[in-house]
């Protein structure tokens, strides 16, 4: 680049030929930097097309000489992922789920599973069962943080519930129960399910008419203790909430407690086993064991 | 500046320009246009997908009624954390059957290439009435109205039909019992049922919104739960070109 290409006065380097009332098109050289840098992209585009995939052809596309592909590029960052973490992952798969003392006594693998269980509960679960996983209270999401389990808070019921889920019918393994819906089906009157629904409020200590409660106390035994249980405490082998605590999953409050009885319940859980890796789906299990109320 | 020179020659005969000009544009509409006839090689073959069923479809133009691209993509890309976070990445035979794709371009929500079975039901109601109420996080704006605007499938049929004459494979006998596949999705009991699965395997039938009557969150919710869960993944073996 010499000097003569910058501040040309008329006269120092040639004109287009082009002139108009005296004023003349000069025809300066490009800047020597632009030049190349445009050369220079042109080079690069010829390169990358063939050593990347590019050019569509009939049949596909030239594949590239350097053989890249983003499904492969992909395998390899998680292939890279596991396999720094493979024992750890290894590990948590066979970690026993009958016995969460076991785990707890491995501090590396009880804090993998945590945090990873963690992620993936923030990811899949949280929602329907919140963020914090104090679940929906009156919609029929489950709170995971307190003791009141429906279908059991060991570890391996929690594990068993994550793997295929509650009801739905992706998974034939899934927890399966269904309550009768005692008012559209036409099993109770509405005023035996006016007298049952006295008599829930009175075993869960709330405010009832105790007329009306005590009547209640025939039809729950006739046809809600088979899986309430006789004294209302639940029976976790058929996910029967417990009714004689104050934790509600729809409300105990008497309209909606006359709409569970009478329309019934029927709450899903999806199944985790295809989406989640096993490791993946024991590490949310420990995680949520571990958030309070596990068993 | 001998190119200019020589170049000089076109700029001063306007037919020969004309006859440059003309064979630039050319190859120019070659390169650009030609691949598009051969889009078919750009989708692999996959097991189990299949145009979608009525109800399914009906879901679909609600979903792009209410702009639901605009804040949600279905395009899980190959990339480490969309893996992890949605599922297998995205082919394109999953979408081969969406005119137009739903690709999206922005995810204000996440993405629901693959939310099918992903949650209940339920929680799709709860959700589209109001999604604070699941997910106090959220920014989506409420849809309680679809449970209250019926579907009448009557021009269900035109519209397969359209859908046919933009290339996707509906047959006689779908077109023919789209208003009895319509109807038999949304009841486990029906007599239609059989048939339907027959037209439309996996297709999942039963009462979505748990109210009488086929409502649009009926149907919206039959495509988001059917959304990801047709191409069998235990046949497929990625193409390692692509």
């Amino acid at each position: 680049m010499s000097s003569s290409d910058h501040n040309t006065k008329p006269g120092e380097v040639g004109t287009t030929g082009h002139s108009w009332d005296g004023i003349e098109e000069l025809n300066n050289p490009l800047p020597r930097w632009w030049l190349w840098t445009f050369y220079g992209c042109i080079a690069f585009a010829f390169i990358y097309s063939i050593l990347y995939p590019a050019w569509p052809l009939v049949t596909g596309a030239t594949p590239g000489l350097l053989g890249y592909s983003t499904r492969h590029a992909v395998e390899v960052e998680i292939k890279d992922y596991e396999d720094r973490n493979a024992e750890l992952i290894a590990r948590v798969a066979a970690a026993p789920m009958e016995d969460p003392a076991a785990i707890e006594a491995d501090p590396a693998l009880y804090n993998y599973a945590v945090q990873g269980g963690g992620a993936v509960f923030r990811t899949y679960c949280a929602q329907c069962h919140g963020s914090g996983a104090a679940g929906v209270q009156g919609q029929g999401y489950p709170s995971l943080l307190d003791d009141d389990w429906l279908w059991g808070g060991k570890l391996e019921d929690i594990y068993y519930t994550v793997t295929n889920g509650v009801r739905n019918e992706d998974n034939p393994d899934a927890r399966w129960s269904q309550m009768p819906s005692f008012g559209t089906d036409g099993l109770l009157s509405g005023e035996e399910i006016g007298q049952v629904v006295q008599y829930v409020r009175k075993i869960s200590g709330q405010e009832h008419d105790a007329a009306l409660a005590s009547q209640g106390e025939t039809v729950f035994l006739d046809n809600c203790a088979a899986c309430h249980g006789e004294d209302g405490r639940g029976d976790r082998t058929v996910g029967a909430p417990n009714l004689t605590d104050a934790i509600w999953l729809y409300g105990g409050d008497v309209a909606t407690l006359t709409e569970t009885v009478t329309k019934a319940r029927f709450g899903v859980m999806p199944t985790w086993q295809d989406r989640l890796s096993e490791a993946e789906r024991k590490s949310v299990a420990v995680y949520v064991h571990q958030l309070g109320g596990g068993e | 500046m001998s190119i200019l020179e020589k170049h000089k020659i076109l700029e001063k005969n306007a037919s020969l320009l004309l006859v440059f000009s003309f064979l630039v544009v050319t190859i120019g509409g070659l390169v650009e246009i030609a691949p598009l006839f051969y889009l078919q090689n750009t989708i692999e073959k996959v097991e189990g997908m299949r145009p979608y069923s009525p109800m399914e479809l009906e879901g679909r133009d609600i979903y792009v009624r209410e702009g639901c691209y605009v804040c949600h993509s279905q395009m899980i890309r190959p990339m480490r954390d969309e893996l992890e976070r949605y599922g297998h990445y995205s082919l394109a035979a999953e979408s081969m059957y969406d005119h137009p794709f739903q690709w999206g371009s922005k995810r204000t929500g996440p993405d629901l290439a693959r939310v099918g079975g992903r949650y209940s039901d339920a929680w799709h109601v709860h959700h589209l009435r109001d999604p604070q109420s699941v997910v106090p996080e959220s920014v989506m704006p409420k849809y309680a109205f679809l449970e209250r605007r019926m579907v009448d499938p009557e021009h269900m049929a035109d519209k397969m039909r359209t859908h046919v004459a933009v290339g996707v494979p509906y047959t006689d006998e779908m077109i023919e019992n789209a208003v009895a596949d319509f109807n038999a999705q949304i009841d486990p009991y029906a007599d239609g049922v059989d048939g339907l699965l027959e037209r439309y395997p996996g297709a999942q039938v039963r009462n979505f919104d748990g109210n009488e009557g086929i409502s649009e969150m009926d149907a919206l919710i039959a495509y988001l739960q059917m959304l990801g869960t047709l191409v069998d993944f235990s046949t497929f073996e990625p193409d390692a070109s692509r």
